[in-house]
């Protein structure tokens, strides 16, 4: 799936306060393998989703989304259940930044985290910063402009290569 | 420009002033993980196409989640952690049956200290700033990205000022302090800030209370629970820590973005309910609850001071025939202090199993995991639905001197119900 263009999918709907023991139970990390860890994504919160998530499908939550630990394995946990995108109200800031460092979408648009329920249909723009739900267009907030360089980069790993490779410390801000 | 103690932790590791909502690479002074991070950062190191840490000396390695070994998978993660640190000559790897609870374990090694920044892949990292220190925890991608470089980027945080007026009650402790304040304030009430503690009623507390109210920080979603050091953090860090100690506070005339004053003078003790450390009520108002696990330990509750308290009310006492009390040492050297004052004659002999130091039912890892419709009252940190085991089992949260008295009385019960 790629970040460009528009992606279509289906909505999976919670609520607030979704935390990382219920995105992957503590109980399973004793490995980060990508097919252990779709296993068990939201288990403990939605048996449901593991059953019938498809390839595409993009979760919706509101506040606080992934608060708790600072386990990368939950962000890596729905890549590998196939997840495109989280759009949440907010997020809680270690799952933000994990999301980005592993190239997992998060977008922040409190607006459609209100009306959107599971099944809805929805269309994402990654590049330009829009949703569509039900005939309504929703801008999302923007990244603070060092992420942005991260993404760019494909994510962290890549983008400490780059560093390392000379490029110094020439982000915003330093 | 008046500075807050946050702001003048990062100016020092940044090497010039910061201002609040500024993004900045910051030197790394500590940069740890345990065996449920580590192993991933290890990967994705090895991805970075980095063979080695920029400094050895200032990781810090400790498998403490699931060991003793559970099963297969996690000695194979324990694994990965040792062998990583022979092959990178790093020191401070800390092996079972010389551990602790990283947490518990970094302070009392003097392995962090006053004026530090620290980074750990573990979200309880910052426990640290009860030591004066900015401490916040990262994911395992971040982690290897400042081993590699011995940076890190970071938001610098507004603060959040929390004052606590008037001198604690008996039986009233960090984690009462701590479980009021979120219940006040929300399991996001500091999201993406510092919250700083202060006032008459912290600075009386011990350094071991201290670590329990910064630990818990994150739980109302804080980048970081700060403490300005004081002559009880020197006192603390004399003899352990290995640098010189930095003392920063709070510039006069600094003001915090919000403020929260409170007199606790008549502060019950706190407990939280399923399934939010947010959830609080005082013990007065929890109607009884029976309960089938009491545990005693963790990261934020499983220092000497905790097992002094829980030891005054068990001495003499027996556990409740329905209850399964388990207390776990967080450090071997809190472990070895706890045998040699006669505390673990005290819950033995009370008829509570006793643990080497592990995280294991903190997170429904192991020993200790709770069946389906069990309740647990737990001195650790988190409640959150299938956090202790099954997911219809419930955990309550609360300090030492609850937990020892709900194991006698086998409901969620007063002290004062108990000892004097």
């Amino acid at each position: 799936m790629s970040i460009h263009g528009t992606h279509r999918g289906r909505v999976w709907k919670y609520g607030s306060n979704v935390d990382t023991d219920a995105i992957v139970p503590a109980r399973y990390l004793t490995t980060h393998e990508a097919a252990t860890l779709r296993r068990h994504c939201l288990e403990d919160l939605d048996p449901a989703f593991r059953e019938n998530v498809q390839p595409g499908d993009m979760l919706v939550a509101v506040d606080n989304f992934g608060c708790g630990s600072s386990r990368e394995h939950a962000p890596l946990a729905l890549k590998a259940a196939g997840i495109y995108c989280v759009v949440a109200a907010s997020f809680a800031r270690i799952f933000f930044r994990n999301a980005i460092n592993i190239g997992l979408p998060v977008l922040e648009c409190p607006q459609l985290a209100q009306v959107a329920a599971t099944g809805d249909e929805l269309e994402v723009n990654l590049a330009g910063g829009w949703l569509h739900h039900r005939g309504l267009s929703y801008n999302v907030t923007p990244y603070p402009e060092f992420m942005q360089a991260i993404i760019a980069a494909g994510g962290l790993v890549p983008y400490v290569r780059q560093r390392m490779a000379g490029g110094g410390n020439s982000c915003a801000g330093s | 420009m008046s500075r807050s103690l946050a702001e003048k932790l990062l100016a020092r590791a940044v090497g010039r002033e910061v201002e609040p909502g500024e993004l900045v690479w910051a030197d790394v002074d500590v940069a740890l993980a345990n065996d449920v991070t580590g192993p991933l950062a290890i990967a994705e190191l090895a991805r970075m196409g980095v063979e080695r840490v920029k400094d050895p000396g200032r990781v810090v390695l400790v498998p403490d989640h699931f060991v003793p070994n559970k099963d297969l998978a996690s000695a194979g993660q324990a694994q990965i952690l040792r062998e990583f640190a022979r092959r990178q000559g790093i020191p401070h790897y800390y092996e079972v049956g010389r551990m602790g609870i990283e947490h518990a374990l970094l302070p009392e090694q003097g392995l962090v200290g006053p004026g530090q920044l620290v980074v750990g892949a573990d979200s309880h990292t910052c426990t640290y700033g009860a030591l004066g220190a900015f401490a916040t925890g990262v994911g395992s991608t971040d982690l290897a990205g400042a081993w590699a470089t011995g940076q890190i980027w970071l938001k610098v945080p507004l603060t959040d000022s929390f004052i606590y007026c008037g001198r604690l009650p008996r039986w009233v402790g960090g984690k009462d302090l701590i479980l009021f304040t979120l219940g006040q304030i929300g399991c996001d009430g500091a999201a993406g800030r510092a919250m700083e503690f202060a006032g008459p009623a912290v600075s009386a507390l011990s350094m071991d209370a201290r670590m329990t109210v910064c630990n818990m920080a994150i739980e109302a979603g804080a980048d970081a629970g700060l403490i300005a050091a004081d002559q009880v953090t020197l006192d603390y860090v004399r003899g352990r820590f290995r640098g010189e100690p930095l003392l920063f506070q709070a510039d006069p005339g600094w003001t915090a973005s919000r403020v929260y004053e409170w007199d606790v003078s008549h502060l019950e003790p706190q407990v939280a309910f399923p399934h939010s450390p947010a959830q609080v009520r005082p013990v007065g108002a929890t109607g009884g609850v029976t309960i089938d696990q009491v545990v005693i330990g963790s990261c934020t509750n499983g220092r000497l001071e905790d097992l002094q308290v829980a030891a005054e009310l068990l001495r003499g006492r027996t556990v409740h025939p329905y209850v399964r009390l388990l207390v776990i040492p967080a450090t071997q050297r809190v472990y070895l202090e706890a045998v040699r004052t006669g505390l673990m004659e005290t819950f033995i002999a009370a008829g509570a199993a006793v643990s080497t130091p592990t995280c294991g039912p903190c997170l429904g890892a192991h020993g200790g995991v709770l069946a389906a419709g069990e309740r647990a009252l737990a001195t650790t940190n988190r409640n959150f639905v299938g956090r202790m085991g099954h997911p219809t089992s419930e955990v309550y949260l609360a300090g030492p001197a609850v937990a020892a008295a709900s194991a006698v009385l086998g409901r969620i019960a007063h002290p004062e119900e108990v000892g004097t």
